[in-house]
């Protein structure tokens, strides 16, 4: 076949494109879960903040993510560097799975598991990290996963802002109508997609409540 | 104002609890002594589980003021206040998530007691509550109804605080499972004399575990008797409910008071 063809012939391009993917992924995820966890704790403990912090993720959602992108390129520091401005564009796009899966989880613990814990006198930061974080853990993980699936297919549209990943060849393919060079970032992007989906969803089963 | 002797393990003083403009509790004065068993009995929406919850502050009382152990709560440190006293609610409130042993090993291990020290803890608990030692490994959706309410029980017992609160702990129980479970709790009572404020709506279950009965009724408490005064009170709410469920009660008021 000519795609395989092709991808053998430029395999260690290929590998070098896939390895900025996974580091562009990989970091706003990372960096999505971290912000995201905390926040959609607070929002499952502070009903007042609920909607506005969950509104904001919203809205960024809905700005087109190639207009996200360009929006950024005129902030200092950010600007300077492409993987930056696609690391944080990333990163925004996939808190709103994070925070309400983590809000989600939370709310969903039974309340009257809360109601003993609070009665036997748990205090709030052993409530959290040794009932409510527990109990929410797969349907966090399951935020996590969507959040990872989403920013694997994003990131592709980096390559539009010089960011690097596998988008490159998406671009150029498309530049030189070869299906075959647009396939050569697709399949890769595609599988790691699997890959990531798979392997957390692995993890979200282990760590299922009894 | 009269003060006993010694100080009565749980007081409430002019007591009331409002919500959202409604008074779920109003005036509300009880004394509770230390080792009685004192059943709140009332239908649904009469104030009892508010009550409760007025004891160990997960509601605080919006006037008036609440004594454990002579100390007012609004004045305790609500985590040690809490520690202090076991809480068993229906179907045990169990953390689906630990196995029996941590479940009822879990005051104790937040208090910081040793590994050995809670193992030999819980090893006693199940064999006080009629728990088979092989539970210990088993996680709450893996026993029964009963069982379950058992392990509530034994967790609650398990830093062996002076007071226990029980918030219709049988309440979700078939009728023979619930037989066993209130004879075995009054056996377990005779040795360990705790005070308990327990809640239910079942006049039966209230004759037969209750040193006293407190009627609530709209958020009040319209009165407070032993099982025989309340079975021949004139209070028309009293007689209320012996008209409606008395029948049978007389055999089982002599056990609940020995």
């Amino acid at each position: 076949m000519n795609v395989v063809r092709f991808i053998l012939q430029n395999r260690g391009q290929v590998l070098e494109l896939t390895g900025e993917h996974v580091w562009l992924v990989g970091l706003s995820t990372l960096f999505a879960t971290l912000i995201g966890i905390p926040l959609g704790i607070l929002i499952a403990h502070r009903p007042r903040l609920h909607k506005p912090v969950l509104t904001s993720a919203n809205i960024i959602q809905t700005v087109p993510s190639l207009a996200l992108f360009g929006f950024l390129l005129p902030v200092p520091w950010l600007g300077d560097r492409a993987d930056r401005l696609a690391i944080l564009a990333l990163t925004l796009y996939a808190l709103l799975p994070v925070i309400r899966n983590t809000y989600t989880g939370i709310r969903g613990v039974d309340p009257a598991v809360v109601e003993a814990g609070r009665g036997m006198g748990l205090t709030s930061s052993q409530m959290l990290f040794q009932v409510e974080l527990p109990l929410a853990m797969s349907v966090i993980l399951s935020g996590v996963r969507t959040a990872l699936v989403i920013s694997v297919g994003l990131a592709t549209i980096a390559a539009a802002i010089g960011a690097g990943g596998l988008g490159e060849f998406i671009f150029r393919g498309l530049a030189m109508v070869d299906a075959r060079v647009i396939l050569a970032g697709a399949i890769p992007a595609a599988l790691m997609a699997i890959v990531a989906d798979l392997g957390l969803g692995w993890l979200e089963r282990r760590l299922q409540p009894q | 104002m009269s003060q006993a002797v010694a100080s009565p393990a749980i007081e409430f003083r002019d007591v009331s609890f409002t919500v959202a403009g409604a008074r779920v509790i109003c005036d509300l004065n009880l004394q509770v002594q230390s080792g009685e068993i004192v059943v709140l009995l009332g239908r649904s929406g009469s104030g009892k589980t508010t009550t409760l919850k007025l004891v160990n502050r997960l509601l605080s009382p919006t006037a008036g003021e609440v004594r454990v152990r002579g100390m007012q709560t609004s004045e305790t440190d609500v985590i040690r206040l809490r520690r202090g006293i076991g809480y068993v609610i229906q179907d045990g409130g169990l953390f689906p998530h630990f196995t029996v042993e941590r479940n009822i090993g879990l005051v104790p291990r937040i208090e910081g007691w040793r590994e050995d020290r809670i193992h030999l803890r819980v090893a006693e608990l199940l064999r006080l509550t009629g728990l088979d030692p092989e539970m210990a490994s088993r996680y709450p959706r893996q026993l029964s109804g009963g069982q379950r309410q058992r392990v509530g029980v034994a967790r609650a017992l398990a830093a062996d605080p002076e007071i226990l609160l029980m918030d219709e702990p049988f309440g979700a129980l078939d009728p023979l499972t619930r037989d066993d479970l209130q004879r075995e709790f009054l056996g377990l009572q005779k040795k360990l004399r705790k005070t308990v404020v327990f809640v239910t709506h079942d006049l039966h279950e209230a004759m037969r575990l209750g040193c006293r009965i407190a009627l609530m009724e709209a958020g009040r408490l319209v009165m407070i008797a032993t099982p025989e005064q309340f079975l021949k009170s004139d209070n028309p709410w009293a007689a209320a409910y012996v008209r409606a469920f008395g029948q049978g009660c007389e055999p089982q008021s002599t056990e609940g008071t020995s």
